[in-house]
């Protein structure tokens, strides 16, 4: 029981993290119709920079806003240089482009930074643990990682349902002919959206950081993942993507964390774990195949 | 164009004699993988470039292909897999199987995934080669996540396979026997519907095609293709992994028919053997190869129309 609850709040942890990620995404998707597959190349970026300038400083939160700044600035030049042009090209040539730009980001970054995986300490104030329940003691870092994503996902749902940039960008999730043809200016919500995305990428990365290595590949593994959130939860529905990220996260970490013992019971134990991190790792995929075959678009598509 | 195609045929077949008078056998190995991708590659702009299909799990196919040379290499020895299935080492056997087997599982995938179109159609052929990607890696029997050895080619009329030309000129063999067929294909009543739902679904539907089972056809048929060359490369190699079938290759996939041109016929051969040239070259003049293969490949995306093919094309028509 004690186990089980501890793998939910993982699950959950992982879910939030996917959420994060999967937030920025689905708008990138939504809005601007852009495949990015680059998109963990924001949250690679992110985990370096912050995790270079929390090693400099040795203060766990002047990386913070290191990571968001690098992201952000990444993601501009990013969107500036090659998204800007891909906006009226085809799926296969945004695939393509942003395939080309992982190549490259995973290349600079081994370039600065070697191959070697690179470890944040945890921060002071984070580093030990609580105790939820009569014996379960739960590392407060992740605590952390959990409470910042609800709150992001608290702050997203305001920014979205209730300001003006938030109903613009629900607009042109469901119409971006419409809203352009009604004369608001396209470009600065991509550029603002593309940014947003960005930022919460980059924060995804500096907050795994210390709980899981800062590696060159880091944000392919977590890339597909997200896809996965975002055409489960629905292309541009940020609800879609937080029920999505959540629900995938604990069943993606329950599979892992129970399967192999399950199988233990009816095979041999090494066969068991082989077999049962197989059809874990299958999970989420047979999962997104179910969805799309009864919903082709998703839970929440916020249509087109 | 007859006279360029006849030239270049003849300097394939010559291309094993070139490279010994060279002194230089890595070529020839490399020309042999180039052989076997632009199969792999030309598969998959049939449903790429021709049917509009943006399928991002492609090498699941190829993977499949290497695999059911592998297993059926493991059960040669006599023990039947599940105890009715004989393995087999006759390539005459195998390569069929393989593109069997691979044309079933594309039936499948396809089926299922031409339900959707759009992103959706792309993130899940991607779902489904990781799928069975997992699957193979969990697939200790065969060898796992380390994937399987074959020790030996398969057989061919008692041809030495272990020699590297005469393995050459069977895989050239085939890919001959396989773009003959493709080019009938294409140029077919079935090519012609294919390309009309690309550039229009609905109005074939009006026209009274069923644009869902001719896709299905050419996922199938395209499946199958891939599935040949996995099945030859698993003989060149003489080893079948999961990596073969890891995501990145299904990029690179795609990274050869677009660098070759999408759609154009010849188009993957050029894209195939220009990602491998640049691949092998570029890993020997740099560690980091793979941040000016990127930066080329950005620049071919963004700049360039129709890749080498229309390249050449618009050389043509300069020409003239």
């Amino acid at each position: 029981m004690i186990l089980l609850i501890e793998q939910l709040l993982n699950g959950l942890q992982y879910g939030v993290m996917l959420f994060l990620l999967a937030a920025g995404l689905t708008l990138i998707f939504g809005i601007m119709g852009v495949i990015n597959l680059a998109h963990g190349s924001l949250f690679m970026v992110g985990a370096y920079a912050g995790t270079y300038v929390a090693g400099l400083t040795g203060s766990f939160w002047l990386g913070l806003p290191a990571a968001l700044v690098a992201a952000g600035i990444t993601g501009f030049l990013v969107e500036a240089l090659v998204i800007r042009r891909l906006y009226a090209r085809d799926h296969l040539d945004q695939v393509l482009a942003t395939f080309a730009l992982i190549l490259i980001f995973n290349q600079l970054i081994t370039l600065g930074f070697g191959r070697q995986p690179v470890f944040t300490p945890l921060p002071q104030m984070f580093s030990g643990s609580v105790e939820l329940l009569p014996g379960l003691p739960y590392p407060t870092y992740r605590l952390l990682i959990i409470a910042t994503g609800l709150i992001v996902a608290a702050g997203l749902y305001i920014l979205i349902n209730k300001t003006r940039v938030g109903m613009l960008v629900r607009a042109g999730a469901s119409n971006r002919d419409m809203v352009r043809a009604l004369g608001v200016d396209i470009r600065l919500l991509y550029t603002v959206v593309f940014g947003l995305g960005a930022l919460l990428a980059g924060l995804a990365g500096y907050m795994i950081g210390p709980i899981s290595a800062v590696q060159v590949g880091m944000g392919e593994q977590i890339l597909l993942a997200t896809f996965v959130v975002v055409v489960v939860g629905g292309v541009g529905s940020i609800k879609g993507a937080f029920v999505a990220g959540i629900g995938l996260g604990v069943v993606d970490t329950m599979l892992r964390a129970f399967l192999p013992g399950l199988l233990r019971g009816v095979m041999q134990p090494s066969d068991a774990d082989a077999i049962g991190l197989g059809v874990a790792s299958m999970g989420i995929y047979l999962l997104m195949a179910l969805v799309l075959l009864v919903r082709p678009r998703g839970l929440f598509s916020a249509g087109h | 164009m007859r006279l360029a195609l006849g030239i270049a045929l003849l300097a394939l077949i010559a291309l094993p004699f070139a490279t010994e008078a060279m002194g230089q056998p890595a070529l020839l190995s490399l020309a042999t993988r180039v052989v076997i991708y632009a199969i792999a590659a030309a598969s998959l702009n049939f449903i790429l470039g021709y049917g509009g299909m943006i399928s991002f799990g492609h090498a699941a196919f190829f993977g499949v292909g290497a695999y059911t040379v592998g297993i059926l290499f493991a059960h040669s020895g006599g023990d039947a897999l599940w105890g009715v299935i004989p393995g087999s080492t006759n390539l005459l056997v195998t390569l069929p199987m393989a593109v069997l087997l691979s044309g079933l599982v594309a039936a499948v995938i396809g089926a299922l995934s031409l339900r959707t179109n759009g992103v959706q159609f792309i993130m899940i052929t991607l779902a489904f080669a990781q799928m069975l990607f997992f699957f193979f890696v969990s697939l200790t029997p065969y060898g796992g996540e380390d994937g399987i050895i074959i020790r030996r080619s398969n057989e061919l009329f008692g041809l030495n396979m272990r020699d590297k030309t005469t393995l050459y000129y069977v895989i050239l063999s085939v890919g001959l026997v396989f773009f003959a067929g493709l080019s009938r294909v294409v140029n077919s009543s079935f090519g012609a519907v294919l390309q009309g739902i690309r550039q229009n679904e609905r109005r074939m539907a009006a026209l009274g095609f069923a644009p869902y089972r001719y896709k299905l056809y050419a996922f199938i048929l395209a499946g199958m293709g891939a599935g040949l060359a996995g099945a030859l490369m698993a003989n060149f190699l003489r080893f079948a992994s999961p990596d073969m079938m890891h995501w990145t290759k299904s990029g690179e996939l795609m990274i050869m028919v677009i660098l070759g041109g999408v759609g154009s016929f010849l188009g993957p051969v050029f894209g195939a053997a220009a990602f491998l040239v640049l691949e092998t070259f570029l890993a020997g003049w740099t560690e980091n190869w793979q941040l000016a293969l990127g930066i080329i490949l950005l620049v071919v995306v963004l700049g360039t129309k129709g890749g080498i093919a229309g390249l050449l094309d618009r050389m043509r028509g300069r020409m003239k």
